[in-house]
């Protein structure tokens, strides 16, 4: 949940980058970091293994502006994507506010992206909250492979199989080149703080 | 977790971490919740460490260390101290959703630090029964 310190008027937001691995999450935020160094006051935290997968996860607190006279702080994370890693998941999960689920759009990662949704629903229901409630929206990403004749999953596939009960936002995107990125970014950002905003009434 | 503070309870926990842990002459206290979100936050302004990734990390950390006692048959393990050269860091779980962070330089002895560390999470427990 978002601390909101009416003290110093100012709102922390907890936004996690979930899916499964090698799906580009560490790439968002990266891109995001390089975007807007000028912004980030930080380095970007990751905690990596040998071979360049995120071991616990990413960090990147940024500063969105205020809103309403509240200054808000956006903390970025990644969760490790591997499936032996899922206590790690679990734990950064804690407290979250809103989630991008970042699929994999490359065919053959299919029953990945759907293992790796069905795992978020599985681990918020042990924090008491629903896939169906938290803000959440799907980044179809990897769209740019489409160019160098890697078999990709179609949109229409990919709404079938990963966004038909859940109905939400989804964005293709293309995290290494930057495509939709920011917009992702932004529009998560947006519901987040929208969801906060109806609680506190 | 969720929890609700208000303006007085935070001016308390922020009196209580001035008195009995700045004044003995530490460097930093964060008080932060298990999320990663800082609650409370003190220097002696001096050091200028990036605290939101200290929050976040530290948060984590203590995630990890309690699932490691889970696994040896304990409940948790409710403080953890690293040693650095110059600098130390002392962390103490208060209650179940929140963790006090102590940075103080080696000028401290430890056994007085958790002394005054001990009571301020008395105190401080009192205050978010409040």
């Amino acid at each position: 949940m978002s601390f909101i310190n009416f003290k110093k008027k100012e709102v922390q937001v907890k936004i996690v980058y979930y899916g499964p691995g090698r799906g580009g999450k560490t790439t968002n935020l990266e891109y995001i970091y390089s975007n807007f160094k000028d912004r980030i006051k930080t380095e970007m935290v990751a905690i990596k293994t040998q071979g360049d997968r995120t071991l616990f996860f990413d960090f990147l607190p940024f500063d969105m502006g205020k809103i309403k006279g509240y200054d808000v702080k956006v903390q970025l994370y990644t969760v490790p994507g591997q499936v032996k890693y899922n206590a790690t998941r679990e734990l950064v999960l804690r407290g979250v506010d809103g989630i991008v689920f970042v699929a994999d759009s490359i065919e053959v990662r299919k029953e990945q992206n759907l293992h790796s949704l069905k795992n978020l629903q599985e681990n918020l229901a042990i924090h008491k909250k629903s896939i169906f409630k938290i803000p959440l929206l799907l980044q179809y990403n990897k769209r740019d492979l489409a160019e160098q004749d890697i078999p990709l999953l179609s949109v229409e596939t990919l709404e079938k199989s990963l966004n038909s009960k859940l109905k939400v936002p989804s964005f293709e995107a293309s995290a290494v080149v930057g495509t939709n990125v920011i917009q992702t970014l932004k529009k998560i950002m947006s519901m987040t703080i929208i969801s906060i905003a109806n609680q506190l009434k | 977790m969720d929890y609700n503070l208000g303006p007085e309870q935070l001016t308390k926990i922020e009196e209580v971490l001035q008195e009995d842990l700045m004044e003995m002459g530490v460097h930093c206290v964060i008080f932060i919740d298990m999320a990663g979100n800082i609650v409370a936050n003190l220097d002696d302004g001096e050091i200028k460490h990036d605290v939101y990734s200290l929050a976040a990390l530290a948060a984590g950390n203590f995630g990890a260390v309690s699932a490691m006692a889970q696994m040896i048959g304990e409940e948790d393990f409710s403080l953890l101290f690293h040693k650095g050269e110059k600098e130390s860091i002392h962390f103490s779980k208060v209650l179940t959703d929140f963790l006090l962070i102590v940075i103080f330089g080696h000028e401290i002895s430890l056994g007085l630090l958790r002394l005054k560390v001990t009571e301020s999470i008395e105190k401080i427990e009192k205050v978010l029964k409040s």
